[in-house]
């Protein structure tokens, strides 16, 4: 219940927030258009609306890290956090309260690049249901991280902190750069990471290729948990006791 | 029962010692003024007894309970102002007092009629709407206070809770605090002797993290051997040749 009031809370602060509602949902979506725009006048296959779709809304999703690290560093820094410590509020309370505005706000980001895909020509089924879903985990691999540099960094260092994460999630998620073309250290590190794995499960799943998109939607929820836990970790160490 | 007892209260940060066994008894219902020079250990004491910061070693108990081992029935009897102006921004005055009033349990309508109480009583009725970044620093320290008050705890903290208010709030925040007293444990940390002499049933004063003096305003001019507490706390606190 408590973690539903602190949750409303943190709700508010972030669509109150026009600058994170552009970050989260436009900017992504200009994107998804500019490519799109590029893919008409000069067809490139990593621009077909069945790899950028999918993959522009797996990286709007790299925006969550920076808005949920400002808002933790936000309350730290303005003691606001230290209020709400002395307050009955359980370590649930607080993860659950930080965490779930932010599932809300990644299903949303999600959907709606999704629905610009399909003015798009991205063909109307039901994978694309399956595709939000399995881009889930992802979601709250960055819900993770962002949590655990609000904890740990001022809100200015999670800006920088993010912009690198939002950068690298970028170039070595193959979402623009067609990984498999650049192969050697490059495709072996994009690998090792769980930037390029939540793309292309959810253009598996997108495509209707089930088979192909377990194998990497294990790398997105095995990471998820790692930095999840240490979130979680980090969070009771540092923010409750 | 006192509501707050400390038993060798100590904090080190480092090889600095914040807090040095502090041992204090504060009664139910006393308004007790912890005075001290900046960097004495007041935000420290108020910081470990609201469970924000462990101690290195000691105890103390709120209302019976230790905040080493119950912190959490600690937490349902206290609340807090901190030092900094402590508000949710984007949340207007209403929305920061109903949040405070459902995290300590009330429903949504109980905290409704809660800030409508709290918002009048301190002044607040006419910018309820309005988000509380566009207050004036006073304005959102007086809401500050009043998101401390909202729960009526049984021991409430306030940490120098009339630092840049103006006369008038100042008086009617105090006016609201006198509503209280008695029902309510009142633990202050103020830079104003006046208002710790006017207001406060005893004063304690800490000195490099020691508890130098004890007593009511007059005993503490007595034990000093002046006739006002700004040269008592200038006595006692050793900070009078420096300035």
């Amino acid at each position: 219940m408590k973690a539903l009031v602190f949750a409303g809370r943190n709700t508010k602060e972030l669509l109150r927030d026009p600058l994170s509602l552009l970050f989260m949902i436009g900017l992504p979506l200009v994107m998804l258009f500019v490519f799109s725009a590029i893919n008409s006048s000069v067809p490139v296959a990593q621009f077909d609306i069945g790899r950028i779709g999918p993959g522009i809304a797996m990286f709007s999703l790299t925006f969550i890290s920076l808005f949920s690290g400002m808002l933790l560093a936000g309350d730290r820094e303005s003691s606001f956090l230290a209020r709400l410590r002395a307050a009955p509020l359980t370590a649930f309370d607080f993860l659950a309260g930080y965490t779930w505005p932010l599932l809300g706000v990644a299903l949303v980001q999600t959907a709606t690049c999704f629905v610009a895909a399909f003015t798009l020509g991205l063909p109307v089924t039901w994978n694309v249901l399956l595709a939000i879903v399995v881009l889930l985990p992802v979601a709250v691999f960055f819900i993770g991280c962002g949590l655990l540099m609000g904890a740990l960094f001022t809100a200015n260092q999670v800006g920088g902190s993010s912009a690198l994460l939002i950068n690298v999630a970028g170039f070595l998620g193959g979402i623009w750069l067609p990984l498999q073309l650049i192969g050697g250290g490059f495709k072996a590190v994009a690998d090792a990471l769980p930037f390029s794995h939540p793309v292309e499960a959810a253009q598996a799943a997108t495509a209707g290729d089930f088979a192909s998109i377990m194998p990497h939607l294990a790398w997105c929820i095995g990471y998820a948990v790692m930095v999840f836990a240490i979130a979680v970790l980090v969070f009771r160490r540092k923010i409750t006791r | 029962m006192a509501a707050i007892q400390t038993i060798n209260l100590t904090k080190d940060f480092k090889s600095r010692r914040a807090v040095d066994a502090l041992s204090l008894s504060v009664d139910e219902g006393e308004v007790f003024a912890l005075l001290g020079a900046n960097g004495a250990g007041k935000t420290t004491v108020i910081k470990m007894l609201c469970c924000l910061l462990m101690p290195t070693s000691g105890d103390a108990l709120i209302l019976g309970n230790s905040i080493l081992t119950e912190p959490g029935a600690v937490k349902r009897t206290i609340n807090l102002s901190p030092q900094e102006t402590a508000v949710a921004l984007k949340l207007s005055v209403a929305e920061n007092l109903e949040l405070m009033a459902r995290l300590y349990g009330e429903t949504k309508t109980e905290a409704r009629l809660s800030a409508k109480l709290m918002m009048a009583a301190l002044h607040l009725s006419d910018r309820a709407n309005d988000r509380s970044k566009s207050l004036s620093g006073g304005m959102q320290r007086r809401l500050s206070v009043a998101m401390a008050l909202i729960s009526r705890p049984r021991v409430v903290f306030l940490d120098e809770p009339t630092l840049g208010l103006d006369v008038g709030t100042r008086r009617a925040l105090w006016r609201a605090l006198n509503d209280i007293k008695g029902d309510t444990t009142i633990i202050l940390t103020t830079h104003y002797l006046e208002e710790a002499q006017a207001h406060a049933d005893r004063i304690g004063i800490m000195r490099d993290g020691r508890l130098v003096a004890l007593g009511t305003a007059a005993e503490l001019q007595l034990t000093a051997g002046v006739d006002t507490l700004e040269d008592a706390f200038l006595a006692l606190t050793g900070t009078g040749d420096e300035r």
